[in-house]
């Protein structure tokens, strides 16, 4: 039984705004892995709750008209791994995901919860980052889009304006993101299922047409940081370079110029150092193969 | 037609596949107070108030009790059975709540609601002082003069030291030419994590208590109730239903004696109590951590000569099961490798962290990695392989213990060795990683242990059994040694169709959930006893009932009973096989025949006055990525010999079981505590790494049948057996395939990364000094 004082269930999103603007205070809940976990906690004991859960307007994958991947808020994340367009067009999105908690977490989990819940260990968050995700909000003044890198403030806290009726409605890849790019997300964790990340890291590549120089290179970590994060230092080294195993190392130890893991009984800082630099080389490798190119 | 042997389905098993089994929650009556416990959150101290008010203010709360309110009685909690000999009673140390905290989870108070959200508002409502006291989280530190002291009774906090003294090791190792060979090796706390957490409710009857709880051991739970509230013992009533698991955690009197007495505190109205897996990591039992510091002597000949083993337990808060855990680890040593020359020494001793209890091996898990990390060290230095060094120094055929009585009738550890060495291609594989360079490397490793079968002689060892022939011609049994999950009741139907002659294994019914008014006493399931204990009492009630169903066909036949016996189900005349009625068809006549009507039952106990060895080892493969810092298990085989198996299926699923927890033990699991304040860091399954179907090969479970000669069924030890070795065959894997040997637990890329740059095999240059930032 759950500490709840109140559940609001909205019918669609025009319903979810008005029933923000009328409680103010309630908490938004979509498949509530996490906020009911933080609930039986104590952490919102006692809460009004907004349920968007049965909003299926917020549900699915397409291509706009620009053909930017669009995925509604409530997409799951076991949708979002199986859907075509993403296999198609952002395979490691789908990758990502897929190594979220168990199925079951998978088939109850939102990416708009993953990202609205604010933490850096989420696993879509570092590669929503390395493909420069759009956020799109919708509130009683209408639409608001955001880069991801925005959305995210602090631990814990992301840009939605509750005094707007705001919820998140769809994440956004551009289609200037995805083409031509491959990219391979890497889950350190300390366990091979039921985890949650020690560190995430997420690379994306464009190779020239002849393959023989990286035009184009994004790396993003999750729990390198209080918030997922970019490592442009990395990015600099890859960005026009032929892919040689000593610019990938070169790459790898770049890392180390912008991530700041800190130490906590979960992982020492030296230990998530470590890995960071190991999942670089490893990332890059893979997404440069995956483009079809030779590690000379 | 025998239906021991047979890969049979568990009798139990339709109704759990599809949930129809009722557990204690199921069984809960409408209208149930519920009750919840205030933890404290110090790791030491004196509550010196608990005010009431706002929890008592909210609406639903019936009831606040506080450690003010208890009884003063202190009571033990260990499940052992009671010893008519005070010398031998297990400690009365705590209280139902307790003012002088202990640990970081200690009970302080309770409120009784009539919904869990106001039960919960009401703990949460609560305020308590208290007067801080200095704690201590290591056993060794704990010994020192001047540490934080926890029980009055206890200097030190030694719970209890014992030595064991063979040879003179002193002059041993005087000998020329003797190679030393000395290690330090940590075992970490780790929780059982058995599927259903424990609970229990409580209510009163015509002035007596009733529990229902979620229990292993229903008669012993009586006894530490009844004790706790200072009632007679037969005031008390325990009823077991189905449980999701125990793994020794639930050996233990957890909440049954607070909830009885809430029970009492409400007008005897029904209370629960359920414990959240956070309680259940912390408040419940814990598997002991203990260090052990093994110097071993060897002649150049590979024989060692002199062994000395010093083990120090923590016991944390509270005695529990105490000092029975490192007793029975020191045991294993000298059984283990016998040598000349030895000197063993064991403390327990108390700290400010969860108690630790009962846990599936009970000091050998613990010991099996010492030993066996030791051994694996030893051929190492000394330039032999592992498994041949074992083969040389390992408990020969014929080895006699005096204290326990066992004998190694067979040559088992070796032929154990042998089948798992040929079925994972042992030799083969130790060539093809002779000499591994690179990130990727594979190793094997191998571990061996021995386990005894129940608890004689150092405690009672006892079966009671009941059977009845029903009218249809089929058995009910009933016996005090319970099912938890283990598959027992189908054991005891296959055994109990052989030793009565019936068809099948589905002709015996056996009643599961024990009532402690109704059932036979029984001392219940732990230390690998059910199967070897009740199969004495088995063959004895059975022949009983034999006896008076054959008297009875004798009236109706005129044959002589010793002429006649039963045979699938039927009486036959021995000389030629004639059949002259089935059971069904007597059942029916003895109950409804006007002149001599009989309700045919047999009641027995017997007590066992016997143990016996179980043997194993396992064989473990690994892949260990360097750079990632993280070794996989590839291949795993478990050889056990626990004499004839009762039911293959049952036994390979109880050897997986045992593997899985012993993979855990191996590489991920841990209990952890804040060192500046001694509060758990992550009692939750997410944090708490169990591990999953994802961290593990196929789990390959065999067996070498030596029938045991001391039980009528030729069958010994094999529930916990399975969880002993693993953990010590995955270190030395990860030691075969980098040359680092790991002396501490679990092997999780913490460990790991902090090995490998100390072995030389990860050197980042920024983290030299200086270079910190690049």
């Amino acid at each position: 039984m759950y500490d709840m004082k109140a559940l609001y269930e909205a019918e669609n999103v025009q319903d979810a705004i008005r029933l923000r603007l009328e409680h103010p205070e309630a908490q938004i809940i979509a498949g509530g892995s996490d906020v009911l976990v933080q609930m039986r906690e104590g952490k919102r004991a006692g809460k009004e709750l907004i349920s968007i859960y049965r909003i299926d307007e917020m549900r699915g994958v397409t291509l706009d008209e620009d053909e930017n991947v669009r995925i509604g808020s409530l997409t799951s994340f076991s949708h979002i791994t199986r859907d075509p367009i993403i296999q198609k067009y952002v395979n490691v999105l789908g990758e990502a995901v897929d190594q979220v908690g168990s199925p079951q977490i998978r088939n109850i989990g939102t990416i708009g919860g993953n990202t609205c819940n604010g933490v850096t260990s989420a696993d879509s968050a570092s590669t929503l980052h390395a493909l420069e995700a759009i956020v799109e909000l919708t509130g009683k003044n209408g639409v608001r889009r955001i880069p991801i890198r925005d959305f995210y403030i602090k631990a814990g806290q992301v840009d939605i304006r509750a005094e707007e009726g705001e919820i998140q409605t769809a994440i956004l890849i551009p289609k200037e993101s995805y083409e031509n790019c491959f990219g391979k997300y890497i889950k350190y964790g300390m366990r091979n299922a039921m985890e949650i990340a020690s560190l995430g890291c997420s690379v994306n590549v464009r190779l020239s047409p002849d393959k023989k120089y990286i035009r184009r290179c994004r790396i993003a970590y999750g729990v390198a940081g209080p918030v997922p994060m970019r490592v442009p230092s990395a990015e600099a080294v890859a960005n026009g370079s032929r892919p040689t195993q000593a610019m990938i190392d070169e790459f790898a130890l770049a890392v180390l110029l912008d991530i700041r893991p800190r130490d906590s009984w979960r992982a020492s800082k030296a230990f998530r150092q470590h890995i960071a630099v190991e999942m670089a080389r490893r990332a890059l490798t893979e997404a440069i193969l995956r483009a079809g190119g030779v590690i000379e | 037609m025998s239906e021991v042997g047979k890969r049979q389905a568990r009798v139990d098993g339709y109704d759990k596949a599809t949930g129809r089994t009722k557990y204690y929650e199921d069984r809960i009556p409408a209208g149930t107070l519920y009750a919840r416990i205030r933890h404290a959150e110090k790791a030491h101290a004196i509550v010196t108030a608990v005010h009431t008010g706002k929890a008592s203010a909210i609406p639903g709360v019936v009831r606040v009790l506080t450690c003010f309110d208890v009884p003063d009685i202190p009571f033990p909690t260990a499940g052992h059975p009671w010893s008519m000999d005070p010398g031998h009673q297990d400690v009365a140390d705590r209280k139902l709540l307790n003012t002088h905290v202990r640990y970081w989870g200690d009970d302080v108070a309770v409120v009784i609601a009539e919904n869990e959200v106001a039960a919960i508002q009401g703990v949460r409502a609560l305020e308590i002082e208290y007067e801080e006291l200095p704690f201590v989280l290591d056993q060794q530190e704990a010994m020192q003069d001047g540490a934080p002291l926890l029980h009055e009774a206890f200097p030190n906090n030694i719970l209890k030291h014992t030595s064991s003294r063979s040879g003179d090791y002193a002059a041993a190792i005087r000998e020329p030419g003797l190679i030393k060979v000395e290690g330090w090796y940590e075992t970490p706390t780790v929780q059982h994590a058995h599927i259903e957490n424990h609970g229990c409710f409580a209510w009163m009857e015509n002035g007596r208590i009733i529990v229902v709880s979620s229990t292993q051991i229903p008669h012993i739970i009586r006894r530490v109730v009844a004790q706790a509230l200072g009632r007679p013992w037969a005031d008390v009533e325990i009823i077991k239903p189905y449980i999701g698991g125990g793994f020794g955690n639930k050996q233990d009197a957890l909440y049954e004696p607070l909830c009885a007495w809430c029970s009492t505190q409400v007008g005897g109205r029904p209370v629960r109590i359920d414990c959240s897996r956070e309680e259940t990591f912390v408040s419940n039992r814990v598997r002991h951590a203990i260090r052990f510091h093994i110097t071993t002597w060897l002649r150049p000949n590979a024989t060692i000569t002199a062994r000395k083993i010093e083990l120090w337990s923590n016991q944390g808060a509270y005695a529990s099961h105490g000092h029975s855990i490192a007793a029975k680890a020191m045991g294993s040593f000298g059984q283990h490798y016998p040598c000349p020359n030895m000197e063993c020494d064991s403390w327990t001793v108390f700290t400010n962290r969860p108690a630790a209890g009962a846990m599936r091996g009970y000091g050998m898990p613990q010991a099996s990695f010492a030993d066996e990390s030791n051994i694996d060290d030893c051929a190492r230095t000394i330039g032999m392989d592992p498994m041949e060094f074992r083969r040389l120094n390992i408990m020969p055929q014929g080895f006699h213990d005096n204290f326990s009585g066992n004998t190694n009738y067979y040559d088992t550890f070796r032929e154990c060795m042998a089948k798992g060495a040929a079925l994972i291609d042992y030799e083969g594989k130790r060539k093809a990683y002779a000499d591994q360079t690179g990130n990727l490397r594979r190793g094997i490793g191998v571990a061996t242990f021995w386990y005894n079968t129940g608890v004689y002689p150092i405690s009672l060892e006892t079966s009671s059994n009941r059977m009845l022939l029903n009218l249809d011609g089929t058995v009910t049994m009933q016996c005090g040694e319970t099912e938890i999950g283990q598959g027992a009741d189908t054991a005891y139907a296959q055994m109990t169709a052989d030793a009565v002659g019936l068809r099948s294994y589905r002709d015996v019914r056996v009643v599961s959930c024990q009532d402690t008014d109704i059932t036979p006493t029984g001392l219940g399931a732990y230390a690998s006893r059910q199967t070897y204990m009740a199969g004495f009492s088995i063959r004895q009630t059975a022949e009983l009932l034999k006896e008076k169903i054959l008297n009875y066909a004798a009236e109706l036949t005129r044959l002589a009973p010793d002429s006649m016996e039963i045979r699938d189900g039927a009486i036959v005349r021995r000389e030629d096989g004639e059949v002259m009625m089935d059971l069904k068809e007597l059942a029916m006549t003895a109950q409804y025949n006007p002149v001599h009507a009989e309700h045919i039952t047999a009641e027995s106990t017997y007590t066992i006055r016997s143990n016996a060895y179980s043997f194993g080892c396992t064989f473990a493969e690994v892949e260990v990525d360097i750079a990632m810092c993280k070794a996989q298990v590839i291949r795993i085989i478990n050889v056990h010999d626990c004499g004839k198996v009762i039911n293959p299926a049952l036994a390979e699923a109880q050897v997986h079981g045992g593997m899985s927890m012993a993979i855990g033990y191996g590489l991920s699991e841990q209990l952890l505590f804040d060192q500046k304040t001694g509060r758990p860091l992550n009692n939750n399954l997410l944090d708490y790494k169990l591990s999953t179907f994802m961290d593990h090969p196929r789990l390959e479970g065999c067996f070498i049948e030596n029938p045991e000669p001391t039980s009528p069924f030729g069958t010994k030890a094999l529930g916990e057996p399975p969880a002993c070795s693993g953990a010590p065959a995955i270190r030395n894997a990860i030691l075969n395939a980098t040359g680092v040997a790991i002396d501490r637990l679990p092997l999780n890329p913490h460990v790991l990364y902090a090995e490998f740059c100390k072995a030389g095999l990860i050197h980042d240059v920024w983290q030299e000094e200086g270079k910190q930032d690049v």
